[in-house]
């Protein structure tokens, strides 16, 4: 038995999709590319498998996600997290919620930025700095127009550098991406052991 | 190509200044982002969707969005399609209302979008692959069109 998750968790679910993945022994040498299968490594989440459906767009995603989470300089690892938590909690995209309030807490080893979000949302207690960030990547993620100079300029009040927002800017919008997809295409579930 | 020639950074109209080098410091990032919207823009294998309809779309949703300049690149690419770059236009008239809903849903309501509208899509007759494919249309034309608002926000604080 298994349950689709609805609460925002850092405890990460599984991802169920609503359409049929591409089957890895059906897959063509361009899906077997994209999906960097080797003999050594022939395991690939059913979501992996699902954007192999459109395998131009998978292959260039991967090293562009990469990128923008995890290259060196400009924001920190946990800030740019934080902008893809905010992108995640306004498309109430659980799964990406999840991992990545769970890697935030993990980069700051502290669970308590993650708790207040989750369970107040907008309205969360958050330092100077990190308000900033948030609500700047919230109101980007509603609607491009919802971000203001009002926005902006509070997070060089914060002590944003322009490398830093550029980043935010990134990492929040990259997830409007990932939230369309993850969200989607598929349910964020719970398997339940029968008693 | 100079990352100054993307779409991105035209449409954001970025070219020099402190915005400009801060993106220079991302130029994996910018080449990439241009690689991504040539891949759902026009990708070689287009399934139900060709290029022209994709345009039109990515139009519609840069219109929506508040980016004219973004919506004038793709407009022009739109071709027989260009009605379907107006937001209030519903797509029926030219056989994509299914279509058309759902990428509005999914762009602008992503958070509304349940399982239910993605039965109706497969009960519309479109294939899984074609509804991924939809999606990362749907999908990246909402990254770019945040990236390019929030330079655009840059470039109005820094100057």
């Amino acid at each position: 038995m298994s349950r689709i998750v609805h609460k925002f968790t850092r405890k990460v679910p599984h991802w169920q999709p609503r359409v049929t993945p591409v089957k890895l022994e059906e897959a063509t040498e361009e899906q077997l590319d994209a999906l960097q299968v080797t003999p050594s490594n022939t395991k690939v989440s059913d979501y992996v498998l699902t954007l192999a459906h459109d395998v131009e767009s998978l292959k260039v995603r991967s090293p562009l996600f990469n990128a923008i989470m995890y290259d060196p300089g400009g924001m920190s690892r946990a800030e740019r997290e934080l902008g893809a938590i905010g992108a995640s909690m306004v498309n109430r995209c659980i799964y990406c919620a999840a991992v990545h309030a769970d890697r935030h807490a993990k980069l700051e080893k502290d669970t308590s930025v993650t708790e207040e979000l989750f369970a107040k949302g907008e309205k969360a207690d958050l330092n100077p700095r990190n308000r900033a960030i948030f609500d700047f990547a919230r109101k980007l993620s509603e609607s491009p127009v919802d971000a203001t100079p009002e926005d902006m300029a509070g997070l060089r009040e914060a002590g944003l550098s322009d490398e830093e927002i550029l980043d935010l800017i990134l990492s929040a919008a990259l997830f409007g991406w990932a939230n369309r997809l993850m969200h989607v295409l598929g349910d964020p579930v719970r398997h339940e052991v029968p008693a | 190509m100079s990352i100054f020639d993307s779409t991105t950074l035209k449409a954001a109209g970025i070219a020099m200044g402190p915005v400009a080098a801060a993106a220079e410091t991302r130029a994996k990032i910018m080449e990439a982002t241009q690689a991504a919207e040539n891949a759902v823009l026009s990708p070689r294998d287009p399934g139900a969707f060709p290029h022209d309809l994709r345009a039109a779309l990515a139009a519609r949703l840069a219109t929506a969005g508040g980016e004219p300049a973004l919506a004038a690149h793709y407009l022009d690419r739109a071709g027989a399609m260009a009605a379907l770059a107006d937001p209030m236009q519903d797509g029926v008239a030219e056989g994509f209302g299914t279509v058309v809903a759902f990428f509005d849903k999914a762009a602008n309501r992503t958070r509304d979008i349940a399982a239910e509208d993605i039965a109706a899509l497969q009960e519309a007759g479109i294939s899984d692959a074609d509804i991924v494919r939809l999606c990362e249309l749907c999908a990246f034309m909402a990254y770019q069109l945040r990236v390019v608002a929030g330079l655009r926000l840059m470039k109005g604080e820094a100057a």
